[in-house]
């Protein structure tokens, strides 16, 4: 028996041991060096039509990066469903890359975990000043009051993409302005047997952009000015009925459409089954899908009454890429010149062109190329009635608990029960209780 | 393994214990007639049950991609092998393979080195805690998953910077992990088999001079053969088909198939058809190796786990 | 997969085996090579299961949030907070996990029942020979030996609401629905769960069984056909008596398995389940990974390991009991 024991001690010593090790956790206190100042790790995000499209885009920039400094970056493409799961364990042990790309909405909550480079006047200054880049791409790289956590790398927008022939077939003369204008084409639209308008139901972060964008145009917002979560406010309430009712009661959203996460409505509008598309940037999109670019026209997303315009007149919030530094990174400075890199004018132009975004540069957005029609429309929203997602620590649950009370009521529309501001209002109330408490 | 049983025709002779010459044309042991009409229909439902996800899969990975994305039809309207071509450029799905291959083909080995080394032990002496092992070995396949998920991933990473032995987001770590998915399993079913593998023959190497290492690898492991194998296609198939922990603990250069087959679900357009060929490529080699060895699994199965 | 099971309570440990084993080497040797045999082993069980879980369990007492995840070490401890946040019941993140438990209990039970019927079943009806029998086995292997996305995935291509072949087949083709029914999402998102849980796990029972009856002495069916027992009755009275070892293991194996099964949910509905099919891996992993709270994660997982062991040891306590009365 007494080996029994001695063997039990031992190895609770040992797991104690490790387990302290763990604990410790040591690495991701450091405040970053210029260890290896010839190397660079980057994590880009997914933009182009797939990860090995993205890395032809970005390679021949890598390289020429290489050859002016004689940095050598070693690209990572993540898949988006990974991303933030990787950013997540980077953050947690300290072994990450050095430069990366975050989704903009998620840099409060990014800024939070402390673990990345704040851009202070000094680090801004590296990279050629605050003021190069536009406001509205600005106020989406973190908390307010706090310094950046990041720097805009690519900006988008919604608006609204229709099929020219099926709006000339239905009777539909120009594209909608107010929702209920939608509503009205939509019915028109319905009665020639193509359906209306795409969206993705059950995709979280579609179901977060544009509810957000529906409580701007009824005066609401999800959370209250001291950052406190108040979705279950009566004009919230209301505003998410009405984006779901456009499948529930409006009928121009198709049921079907509730389960869709995975871009199957952009597919829909590219096979001209669908009239209309809300979406950010799908130019290089449909064109993979092989829609032609005289097919389809690009509008503002509608409004409630009125154009567009700030306030309850917001019809697209403010999306984009943007580029952030591990504080820990052992190459402070190569990194720095990396972002100046890839925030320079030259290189502003060639990526944004390429995922047909808008630089968030200002000195870039010049270039002709961003003034074509479609490309105006997106630059013309960001400029004036695009609004940043709240930028709060909590604002990634609150994708997840709110993108699913949406996910949730749209499967109840689409089974045919009645979408109330009752159920709505219970549904968002869960999700407002699993928020955290801070 | 068929052959371990003797089929019992209609026109069968029951061998003992009776030894009763059956002269009538059906025999006791004939089935009855309700019993293979049940058995017909049965089997038929359930082989179509089993049949239609692998016919969709089959079928869908030679359709154009018009056919995958509009309603959904039984026949294609035409056949292409396009999909088998553009899954290699698509994502990069050579190098996942290669990285699967390696990690499972590893984890495979030591897997069933070390499962056969503790079920010896645990097979052929007595020695005190025996039964603590035996018991805390096979409790962890309790474990959620999610629970030593980030615990796991926090450890590899302060090993790694404490002994510069690089575990995660290599492939040693990975291998490391899945093998100990798998050894609970495989060294209960080994401690089965060498159960059943008489004591006799290893005591006889002993006397014969040979050390207790050498009894095992010339005696036990061949004669329990068909239970290493059986163990070495769990292993395998385990490290194949894992996501959770591959998609947190590999990167670029070393993610495995699993979780690459992942990405291409959430690529910006969907490819159903690629998706298709991309599954049915990785699948051919566990469900190609597990078909040929399964009947070393059953035999495996009935000598040593099921006894 | 995973798979469990506990074959030493109810195995008898070889006795005196130690005494008349190696001979020659020394005292120390002959007590040392066990533990050098199961070395490898042990340090392996110790690095990947049981120290994780340590930490996991350390974990569960801390507040891991966002705020502390880059340095976890100075978490505030939080007590038993994140324990009594997780069987609050009455408010939302308790009740949730409770609706989560219950959903994922009855999906076990059903799967395990439905696994185990239709692989022993199966796995009768084949005991004896006929042509194809060996083409039909392969193929009834082929789901458990499909790796669990690539099988996940197909069904996920059939479930699609518009384009898929389930609605195909029962809208389309049979007019047994009135219009097309989600499967991905609302309330049948259960039975869809269900089908996938089953269509791939009810061969590992087929494989079990089948391994089974081969221990089985054809003597005895020889003796009750003499004695006159018909085709159902031999099952009855022979086969599935003699089933019984093998049934308690392997319903214990599909239980946890089942029960803990993450790559199926995950891979058919995503980050979110539907409420109907919210397992509680999932939810649990929703709770940590996606709301960034692994301190509350940890501590339903703790949770359902305790569960777990509950349930696993009162199955082994009984069965074993019940075996025994039935031997004597």
């Amino acid at each position: 028996m007494r080996s029994i024991r001695a063997a039990a001690v031992g190895a609770v010593t040992l797991s104690l041991a490790l387990a302290a090790t763990a604990c410790g956790g040591g690495s991701a206190t450091g405040g970053g060096s210029n260890d290896s100042p010839k190397t660079l790790t980057y994590w880009a995000s997914n933009q182009g039509a797939s990860i090995e499209a993205d890395k032809k885009v970005l390679r021949p920039e890598l390289d020429k990066f290489e050859q002016r400094t004689g940095i050598k970056v070693e690209l990572e493409v993540v898949p988006w469903s990974d991303l933030l799961n990787r950013i997540l364990t980077a953050t947690t042990s300290g072994q990450g890359p050095d430069v990366l790309n975050i989704g903009n909405t998620w840099s409060a909550s990014l800024q939070a975990t402390g673990a990345l480079l704040p851009w202070d006047e000094k680090n801004f200054a590296a990279i050629g000043g605050r003021d190069r880049f536009a406001e509205t791409a600005l106020g989406s790289t973190g908390a307010q009051g706090k310094d950046p956590a990041a720097v805009p790398l690519y900006s988008m927008a919604y608006a609204l993409y229709y099929n020219k022939k099926i709006f000339a077939e239905a009777g539909v003369s120009k594209p909608p302005a107010t929702w209920a204008e939608l509503v009205e084409a939509g019915k028109k639209i319905k009665a020639k047997g193509k359906s209306p308008l795409g969206a993705e139901g059950s995709n979280l972060s579609e179901n977060i952009h544009h509810v957000f964008v529906f409580a701007k145009q009824h005066g609401a917002d999800f959370f209250t000015a001291d950052g406190k979560p108040d979705f279950t406010n009566p004009k919230v309430v209301d505003a998410v009925k009405s984006y779901v009712g456009l499948m529930a009661e409006d009928k121009v959203i198709p049921a079907g459409d509730a389960e869709y996460a995975q871009n199957q409505s952009v597919s829909d509008f590219a096979k001209g089954k669908q009239a209309m598309l809300l979406w950010q940037t799908a130019s290089a999109n449909l064109k993979s899908q092989g829609m032609s670019q005289d097919a389809y026209g690009i509008a503002p997303v509608p409004v409630i009454s009125g154009a567009p315009g700030a306030g309850t007149q917001v019809n697209s919030p403010v999306m984009g890429i943007n580029m952030a530094v591990f504080k820990n990174t052992d190459n402070l400075d190569g990194a720095k010149e990396f972002v100046k890199f890839m925030t320079s004018d030259e290189e502003q132009k060639i990526l944004n062109k390429a995922y047909s975004a808008i630089p968030p540069v200002k000195s870039a957005q010049a270039d002709p190329a961003f003034a074509a029609p479609d490309t105006a429309v997106l630059k013309n929203t960001l400029a004036t009635s695009a609004a940043a997602l709240p930028q709060v620590p909590s604002e990634s649950q609150f994708e997840t608990t709110v993108g699913t009370a949406v996910k949730e009521l749209f499967a109840d529309a689409a089974a045919g029960r009645p979408v109330t501001a009752g159920s709505v209002e219970a549904k968002l109330r869960k999700a407002q209780q699993q928020m955290p408490a801070a | 393994m068929s052959s371990t049983r003797t089929p019992a025709t209609p026109a069968g002779r029951p061998a003992a214990p009776a030894r009763v010459p059956v002269t009538s044309t059906r025999s006791p042991m004939a089935p009855a007639r309700s019993f293979l009409w049940f058995r017909r229909i049965f089997l038929t439902l359930l082989a179509g049950f089993v049949l239609v996800p692998v016919y969709v899969m089959v079928s869908s990975s030679l359709k154009p991609l018009a056919d995958v994305t509009g309603e959904f039809r039984w026949l294609p309207s035409g056949l292409t092998v396009r999909p088998y071509i553009d899954i290699w450029s698509t994502v990069p799905l050579a190098r996942y393979f290669v990285n699967s291959l390696i990690v499972a083909g590893a984890a495979t080995v030591c897997s069933v080195v070390i499962a056969v080394f503790a079920a010896y032990a645990v097979s052929r002496y007595d020695f005190r805690g025996k039964r603590v092992f035996t018991v805390t070995v096979l409790s962890t396949q309790m474990f959620p998953g999610i629970l030593f998920l980030l615990p796991l991933f926090l450890l590899y990473v302060n090993i790694g910077n404490a002994t510069g032995i690089a575990l995660f987001g290599s492939r040693g770590g990975l291998i490391l992990t899945y093998l100990t998915f798998s050894l609970p399993f495989s060294i209960w079913m080994l401690i089965g088999y060498f159960d059943s593998v008489p004591r006799d023959l290893d005591e006889a190497a002993l006397v014969d001079g040979c050390g207790p290492l050498k009894a095992l690898l010339r005696i036990v492991v061949p004669a329990a053969s068909p239970g290493i194998v059986a163990v070495a296609v769990y292993a395998f198939m385990t490290a194949w088909g894992e996501v959770l922990f591959a998609s947190v603990m590999t990167n670029d250069t070393t993610r495995t198939l699993a979780v690459g087959l992942q990405a291409y679900s959430t690529l910006n357009d969907v490819y159903w058809n690629q998706i298709m060929a991309a599954s049915l490529v990785v699948s051919v080699p566990v469900v190609a190796g597990f078909l040929l060895l399964q009947r070393y699994l059953v035999a495996g199965l009935t000598a040593g786990a099921v006894k | 997969m995973t798979t469990t099971a506990f074959k030493e309570p109810v195995r008898q440990a070889p006795s005196g085996v130690a005494a008349r084993a190696p001979r020659r080497p020394g005292r120390l040797r002959r007590l040392s090579l066990p533990y050098l045999l199961l070395l490898p082993a042990l340090l392996l069980e110790l690095l990947v299961h049981l120290v994780p879980m340590v930490i996991g369990v350390v974990m569960s007492f801390k507040e891991l949030t966002q705020f502390y995840i880059r340095d976890w070490g100075t978490a505030p401890w939080s007590g038993l907070g994140n324990y009594q946040v997780s069987v609050d019941f009455d408010a939302p993140v308790g009740e949730a996990l409770l609706h989560s438990f219950l959903v994922t209990v009855g999906f076990t039970l059903l799967s395990v029942g439905l696994c185990w019927l239709i692989g022993t079943a199966a796995a009768v009806f084949m005991q004896d020979t006929f042509r194809g029998r060996g083409l039909l086995r392969a193929l009834f292997l082929v789901p458990y030996a499909l790796p669990v996305y690539t099988a996940v995935i197909t069904w996920v291509f059939m479930f699609q609401h518009d384009n898929g072949l389930v609605n195909h087949v029962l809208h389309d083709q049979l007019h047994l629905t009135d219009k097309p029914s989600f499967w991905l999402i609302g309330d049948n998102s259960f039975y869809a769960l269900l089908t996938v849980s089953v269509w791939k796990g009810w061969p590992f029972a087929f494989l079990i069984v089948t391994a089974g009856l081969q221990n089985i002495p054809k003597e005895l069916y020889e003796a009750a056909a003499l004695d006159g027992a018909g085709t159902w009755q031999r099952i009855r009275r022979i086969t599935l008596p003699s089933l019984r070892p093998v049934n308690q293991v392997l319903v214990l194996v599909l239980f946890l398995w089942t029960f803990n099964d993450f790559n199926t949910p995950y891979v058919l509905f995503g980050k979110s389940a539907p409420e109907a099919a919210d397992l509680v891996s999932v939810h649990i992993y929703q709770s940590s990974f996606v709301t960034w709270n692994f301190g509350t994660g940890s501590a339903m997982s703790v949770l359902l390991l305790l569960f777990l062991l509950v349930v696993t040891g009162g199955y082994l306590l009984l069965t074993s009991r019940g075996r025994r009365a039935a031997d004597v």
